[in-house]
Order: structure tokens, then sequence, then C-alpha cells
């Protein structure tokens, strides 16, 4: 039989039969403390962003980005029961490399897109972009005597 | 927690003759789950969060993009948010006393609190669509500027996701009427659990991010 894993919130003890999930599992009262929090940690928000509370924009979204931090920890240790000796720290593992993932992809694309768009704007390029650009625009001067008239690039678009 | 597993303890009590048990120093003391299944789904719902941290990296990227259209603080609705929200957490509690009384093989309120779960999943959905079908009246629709179209799309999945956990719930429950809590219906229910959980974990990120802050200037 296997050992007897540790449930620090547990109130309801009970036997692990061989058919036993191998999962960790709550107690009436975890879920209630898991709820409530929870709760406040919603109303919270909405009260913030409702009542006006802050005068800067900046300061109130991060305050509700770690209210929203907080409030997943709850989720994942009180509803998910998320903790180290799941599946053999599997899941721990798993959801740490998933966050990592999240983090390069919600931080990468707000950077290069942010970066994209201010570098792209017009009027925006540095002198050294100016050196180069001379060059590339008699290219373009020419290919635009040379190539036929737009107008018939834009019948492509009813091709299917 | 003893070195040696209790199979060798009964070895060693019960056949003194074999002297080939070996020491502790070789066995793997981490229990292998007889299933991996729920090991399985877990890394399932990890890929989903990658599924919707692309569409929450879209709607970074969009969210302020209104092309001269309505922006979020004419848009949303939030007493209506935050009435979905709360639907939403009570349907996590809710399945958390199905989980319970599943443990309890109490199969008749499993089965209610399976039902409250499905029916306050089923309201939010609602509440959702009347949004939806609200903002395409009033001309706000997906197509009509990026910000709408990253929100709707990021909304939308996350709506489907509930949608089609409610029809896995409604299917559980008709198989738990037919055959009881089996181990594989109450591995199955477990699974569930993770995903409606899940569910409600990707909900925070939405309120907090699109409707809370989309209405910030």
């Amino acid at each position: 039989m296997s050992g007897h894993q540790q449930h620090p919130a547990h109130v309801v003890q009970h036997g692990h039969d061989d058919h036993h999930l191998q999962a960790d599992h709550g107690s009436l009262k975890s879920y209630v403390t898991g709820f409530l929090l929870a709760v406040i940690l919603t109303a919270i928000p909405f009260w913030l962003v409702m009542g006006k509370v802050f005068d800067k924009s900046s300061t109130t979204g991060l305050v509700l980005l770690g209210f929203a931090a907080v409030q997943i920890v709850v989720h994942m240790v009180y509803f998910l029961h998320m903790n180290t000796k799941s599946e053999g720290g599997w899941s721990m593992l798993a959801l740490i490399f998933t966050v990592m993932l999240v983090v390069i992809m919600l931080s990468g694309s707000i950077w290069v897109m942010y970066h994209l768009n201010h570098n792209m704007m017009p009027g925006m390029m540095s002198e050294s972009m100016q050196e180069a650009m001379p060059e590339s625009m008699h290219e373009m001067d020419h290919m635009q005597h040379q190539m036929p008239e737009t107008h018939e690039m834009n019948n492509m678009h009813k091709m299917p | 927690m003893s070195a040696v597993p209790s199979s060798l303890h009964y070895v060693q009590e019960h056949h003194p003759e074999i002297s080939a048990v070996p020491s502790s120093r070789y066995y793997v003391r981490e229990h292998h789950p007889e299933n991996g299944t729920l090991l399985g789904f877990w890394l399932y719902l990890m890929s989903d969060c990658l599924v919707f941290a692309c569409l929450f990296a879209t709607y970074a990227v969009l969210g302020r993009n209104y092309a001269g259209g309505p922006t979020g603080a004419e848009l949303f609705d939030l007493p209506l948010v935050a009435l979905n929200t709360a639907l939403l957490l009570l349907s996590s509690i809710t399945y958390g006393f199905a989980m319970l009384e599943m443990q309890r093989k109490r199969l008749r309120s499993t089965l209610i609190w399976l039902a409250v779960t499905g029916v306050l999943g089923a309201c939010f959905i609602g509440f959702e669509l009347y949004e939806f079908a609200h903002l395409i009246h009033e001309g706000a629709g997906p197509q009509r500027s990026g910000f709408l179209t990253s929100f709707f799309a990021l909304v939308g999945t996350h709506g489907l996701h509930v949608s089609f956990g409610i029809i896995w719930l409604v299917t559980l429950m008709f198989q738990l009427n037919r055959h009881g809590l089996t181990p594989e219906n109450s591995r199955r229910l477990m699974c569930l659990s993770m995903f409606w959980h899940f569910l409600d974990v990707v909900w925070i990120g939405v309120f907090t991010f699109v409707y809370l802050m989309g209405v910030l200037p």
C-alpha cells in the first residue's frame, strides 16, 4: 500500500483503497476559505475601478494585476489543490514551465509590438536610417516608373 | 513514512527465509499512480493555458486599437461582468462540493451539486451571449476594430470552453445515473473538476485584463 500523503487542510479522515486516485483533494473548510478569499480578491478590484479610487490608470492597472496574480494562486491552492507532491512533483513542474512560457509570450509580444509600432511611425526615423534610406528610395522611384498602373493591382482583391 | 515499503515488510516478516530482499537504498520511494490520466489531463490544461496566452497577448497588443470606434469604457457593463464573475466563482465552489460528495460516495448529493454547477454555468453563458448580442447590435461586433476582434476572440474562446464543459458535465451526470460512482466516472469527474477550476482561473485574467483594465483611460 502506498504511504499516506500529508493533507494539511484535511478535516475529514478517510482511508485510501486500491482504486483511490492519486490526487490531493480538499475539505469543506478549504473550499469555503478559498471561496471567501476569492470573493474579497474580486470585490476589491471591482471597487477600485468602479469607484475610481486611484488617480493614475497605471497605478490602478498594476494593483489590479497584483490582485489577479494573488487570486490565481488562491484558486490553484484551494480549488486545484496545487502542491509540490501531486503526481510526484510533475504537476508543479508542468505548471512552472507553462507559467514561464506564458510570461515570455505575453511580455515578449507586448515588448516587440510596442517597439514595432513605435519604430514604424512616420517621421520617427533615426539618423542612421536616413542615411541608408536615400539609396533604397532611389530604387523604389525607378521601380514605380517601371511598374504598371497600380489600379490593376487593386483588381487582385476580387480574385478568389 | 518507512524507508522500506510495507509490501517488503510483509515479505520480511512472513517469509524470513527469503534473504534476497534488497535494502531500502535501491528502492524508489515515490509512488507511481496506477493510472496516468490525471497528470495527462493536467498537461492538456497546461497546453490550453498556452492557447489562452496567445489570445491574451493578442488582446494586449490590439486592445487599444479602436479604429475610431467604441472603446472599452463606452461598451463594458461592469455590473454585468461582476455578476458573471460571481456566477462562475460560485460554480467553482459548488463543483468542489460535488467532489466532496463524490468522495463520500453519495451519488444523489453529487448529482445535485453537479446540477447546480451546470445551471450556474449556463447562466454565465446566457449573460455572456446577451452581452455579445448587444455589442453586435450596437455595431461593436468583432469586425469593427482590432480591439473588438481580439475581445471577441478571447472572451468567446473562454465562453466556448465553458460551453463544452457544461456539455461534458451533463454527459457525466447521465453516466453517473447509469453506472454510478465507478472508478472511471470518478476519474472523469476529477478531470472535469480540473477543467472547471481552470476556466475560473482564466476568467480571473479576463475580467482583470480585459474588462477592468479596459475601462481605464
